[in-house]
Order: C-alpha cells, then structure tokens, then sequence
C-alpha cells in the first residue's frame, strides 16, 4: 500500500522531469528560429548571408514543386548511404583478414597507422581522375573516409575477445573460421554497431566534399553551387535537409542496435 | 596397456627475455573409468599440463598416448575441458551453449539433440533452455559448462578447478553432482584443484605436484572405503580425516 504510493509518486515525479526536458527542448528549438528570423528582418544580421527560416521554407517549397530538390537529395542519400555501407562493410572485412593473418596484420600495421592518420579528402582528386567525375567516385570518397577507423577499431575489438571463449572452441575441435563465426564476431557486435554510428556522419562528410569537387549534382553541389551565386538561402536550404536525413541514418542505425544487442 | 598416458613431459614457455621451465619430467597413467586429482601450489604447472593433454598446445618435449594412440586435437573430441569458468558464450541461450560441441560436427539435430537436451536435465537444467547465461545463477552456469562438455561424448574429462569460483554449499552439491554423472557415464576424469578436501573426497587417486620446475612429488591413493561414497559422504568418513592429514603435512613440507 504505502509502497504503491510511493512507486507512483515516483513515477509521477519521473514523467514531470521528463515533460520539462521535452519542454526545454521545444523552448529552445522555437527561441533559436524565431530569433533567426527577427534577427534576419531587423537586419541585426546580414539577411544576405544568413538568410531566415521564412526564405528558407518558401525555396523549400517551391525547389519542392519543381522536383529539383527530390532528385538532388535522393542522389546524395543514394551515395551517401552506399558510401556508409560500403565502408563499413569493407573495413570489418579487412579486419577479418588481419585477424585471420597475425602476420599479415603485423605488417600492415605502419601502414594502417599512415592511412588513418592521413586526411583522406585530400585524396578527392585523385578518386576523381581516376573513376571519372560521377557517383563511384563520390561513393568511394564516402566509402574510403571509414574505411581504415573501421577496420583498425573493428580489429582491435576482435583481438580482445577473452582468449578462453577460443580454447572452449578449440576442445571442440573448431577450425579458424568455426571460432571466427561462433565466438569473434558476435562477441564484436557491439563495436561494429558502434563504427556504424560513427561512420554515418563520416560517410556524409566524405559524400559532400565529394559532390563539392565534382559539382554536378547533389546537395553539396546546392551549396557549393549557392556559395558561387552567393544564393546563401540556398546553402542553409541544403544544411538543414542534411542535418535531417543525418539524424534519420543515425536513428535507424539505433534502432538496428536494439533489435541486435538484447542486453 | 594404460588408457591414457603421459610420458616424460617437459614444458618450457619462452618468451624474449625469459625461458621459463613449467613441467619437468612428468610421467604418469591413468586407467579408464578412474577419478584422478591433480593437488599443488600455484604455479606448479598443473593448468600447462591439462591444457597440454588437451592439445591446446604441444609440450617441449614428450607424448601423451590415449589408447595407445598419440592425440590428435583437432580431428577428435576424445577429450572435454572444463576451465575454471564456465565461458558459457553470453549471446547464445543455454540449448545454444550446450549444443555447441555437436554443431561444429554438423550433428545438433535429430537424435543427438534430444539426447544432449536430456543431458541439461540429468545436470538439473531442464526447462532452463531458452534462458541465456546472464540469467543463470554461478552453479547454474557452471552445470551448464558440464553438460557442454559432455555433450560431445569425450573419453575423458579434464576439470581445471571448476568449482573455485563457487560458494561452499553450491561446491558441495555441484561435486557431488559430477561425481555421480561421470560415474553413470563410466567416465575417465582428472582434476586439477588447490582444496586437498576436494581432491580426496572425488577422486581414486591424487597426484602431488611440487613447483620450480612442476614435477610430480608423490601419488597418494585414496582408500577404497573413500572410493564408494559420495564426496559429500566422504567428507564425514574417519579415514578422510587421516588422508587429510598425510597430504596436508606433505604438502607443508613443500610449500614451508
Ligand atoms: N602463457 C604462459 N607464458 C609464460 N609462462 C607461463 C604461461 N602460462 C603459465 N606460465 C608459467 O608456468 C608456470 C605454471 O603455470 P600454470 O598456470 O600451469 O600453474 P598452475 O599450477 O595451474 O597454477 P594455479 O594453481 O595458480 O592455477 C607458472 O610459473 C607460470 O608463471
Ligand atoms: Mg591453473
């Protein structure tokens, strides 16, 4: 009886706490457009420059209704996700191979040290001669910026595993690939769901200097196309619809973590 | 002709700076069916010379005949090893876990999986299956890790302290436990373990271990009496206590 009380007085006082953060939230989601906008029309800051949220929404909708829009963000949420994939694919499948070979993995280690700690945009003209100024070279920009972080955190995780889980293994008999399959990849789960998070906003980044150096198509080219015109409506047009399908590839890669890791 | 045996094992583990002698010298037999206790000091080799006889790694130098045949690690599963955890794998249920062994052969279906199911109940498992480890208590998983390890048949179960983690009473019942599933097996079983109680209490025969380097310092055999009981019984028998004593007293004389 009393427990009950005070398990729903706690409850009540968790649920108030939670509709304040919410509240705050909202609070400065509304404070931060509506000063932009004020800003923008007192002219306290240059409208030219930083536009305003009204501007913004109208060449929203009409960039909308000319579906010119529609088929710049698809093709870069095309590039970008395949690029995300791509790289996060490759990368755990490189540390697969390092893991497999310890000798391997011993020699390429300088090497994976200077191809981590090079910039990897810095290549972007190179990809480009070399697959043409089209997708596969953004692509591979998206791909190529998460390549090396994933396979060096994804194999340092594999080599952690708890070495008993592989002598368990191998009283049964089990060969390398058995061991790999039963005890180092899933015990790695966790990690590589982790590099996936990591790697949605590297993939964006690499997909967007991409489109910046080919130019052709794409949200990146809105805004270096934008920054040419000085069109900065459209530069925060495109920031803004980045930022939301950023944050969506971000949530689903979450929700791919709750439904993978149940503890 | 002994059914396992263990001839002239030397082990030296080498590293950069150091060679360091582990196992020196140790020649020992064991029959089928019987129960021997592997006793000593830490760092006597006892977990090097289990993890040798179950072809983790080979020794410097010397064989280990099982049927008069040297083993072959990776193409039998003669031998089942327990370690001191259960290392039951955290992201498998407990069907999972024990059927492991059977699917890395292809054989976790059909006939074989009913019998190893069985298995999980003769260790006080059943209706645990779909559990997962976390949910399991210490003596839970620990039955589980035995049930494991029989489920591929082995001819012969090594125990590297697999009740040390445990709390006494849990200990107690758990020994008794595996002392009478590997007796209705007919199972051959050596144990490694630091509690001279233990060792007298399960098994036929006790081999004293002395460290720098890891050699065999003296076998004692356990009384028949001793033989027929329970470990549980066993403790309470007179003739535990004077065994007790021996090993005790000897064992003083190594470590002093
Ligand atoms: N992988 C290894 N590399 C180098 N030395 C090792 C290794 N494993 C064990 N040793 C050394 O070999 C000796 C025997 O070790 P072992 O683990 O077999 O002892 P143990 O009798 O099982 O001890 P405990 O009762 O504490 O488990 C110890 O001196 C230890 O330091
Ligand atoms: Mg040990």
């Amino acid at each position: 009886m009393n427990i009950e009380q005070l398990h729903n007085q706690y409850k009540t006082s968790l649920k108030k706490e939670n509709r304040l953060i919410r509240f705050y939230q909202i609070l400065i989601f509304i404070v931060f457009f509506s000063s932009w906008e004020l800003f923008s029309r007192m002219k306290w800051i240059d409208p030219l420059i930083f536009s305003s949220p009204s501007k913004v929404w109208h060449l929203f909708i009409q960039k909308l209704g000319d579906g010119t829009l529609l088929s710049h963000s698809g093709v870069t949420l095309f590039e970008t996700v395949l690029g995300f994939i791509i790289g996060t694919l490759l990368g755990t499948v490189l540390a697969s191979l390092l893991w497999w070979s310890p000798r391997l993995s011993r020699t390429l280690d300088p090497y994976l040290v200077i191809l981590n700690a090079m910039p990897k945009v810095a290549l972007g003209p190179i990809i480009i001669v070399a697959f043409g100024p089209g997708f596969p070279s953004i692509i591979s920009m998206g791909a190529i910026i998460s390549i090396i972080i994933t396979t060096i955190v994804v194999y340092t995780a594999f080599r952690e595993v708890d070495p008993n889980y592989l002598k368990v293994l191998q009283t049964f008999g089990a060969t390398r690939a058995q061991s790999f399959r039963e005890a180092i990849l899933p015990a790695c789960f966790p990690t590589i769901i982790s590099t996936l998070k990591v790697n949605v906003g590297l993939s964006w980044v690499g997909v967007i200097v991409g489109e910046f150096l080919v130019s052709a198509k794409g949200l990146g080219y809105l805004i270096i196309y934008g920054f040419q015109v000085f069109n900065f409506t459209l530069v925060m047009l495109a920031l803004m619809i980045i930022a939301v399908f950023a944050t969506i590839m971000y949530q689903l890669v979450e929700l791919l973590e709750r439904k993978l890791i149940k503890d | 002709m002994s059914f396992l045996k263990i001839q002239d094992i030397h082990h030296t583990y080498f590293s950069n700076q150091t060679a360091a002698t582990a196992l020196a010298d140790i020649s020992l037999d064991i029959e089928k069916g019987e129960f021997v206790s592997f006793l000593g000091p830490s760092g006597c080799g006892k977990t090097t010379l289990l993890s040798i006889i179950a072809g983790l790694f080979p020794p410097t130098s010397g064989k280990i005949l099982l049927e008069d045949k040297p083993l072959n690690a990776d193409s039998d599963l003669s031998i089942g090893y327990m370690l001191q955890q259960d290392y039951l794998f955290p992201w498998k249920t407990i069907e999972e876990n024990v059927l492991l062994g059977l699917k890395l052969i292809n054989k976790d279906e059909g006939l074989e999986r009913i019998k190893t199911l069985k298995l999980l109940s003769d260790v006080g498992l059943g209706g645990t299956g779909k559990l997962y480890p976390r949910e399991l208590s210490g003596g839970m998983r620990q039955r589980a890790a035995l049930a494991r390890t029989l489920a591929v048949d082995p001819k012969i179960l090594l125990l590297d302290e697999p009740f040390s983690a445990l709390d006494y009473q849990t200990k107690l019942k758990l020994e008794d436990l595996v002392f009478e599933t590997l007796k209705s097996f007919g199972k051959t079983a050596v144990l490694v373990t630091h509690d001279i109680g233990e060792a007298i209490a399960m098994s036929d025969r006790i081999h004293l271990f002395s460290a720098n380097p890891g050699s065999l310092h003296k076998t004692f055999e356990v009384p028949d009496e001793l033989r027929e009981l329970t470990p549980f019984h066993a403790r309470n028998h007179p003739q535990y206590q004077i065994l007790f004593q021996t090993i005790w007293k000897e064992l003083e004389s190594l470590e002093y």
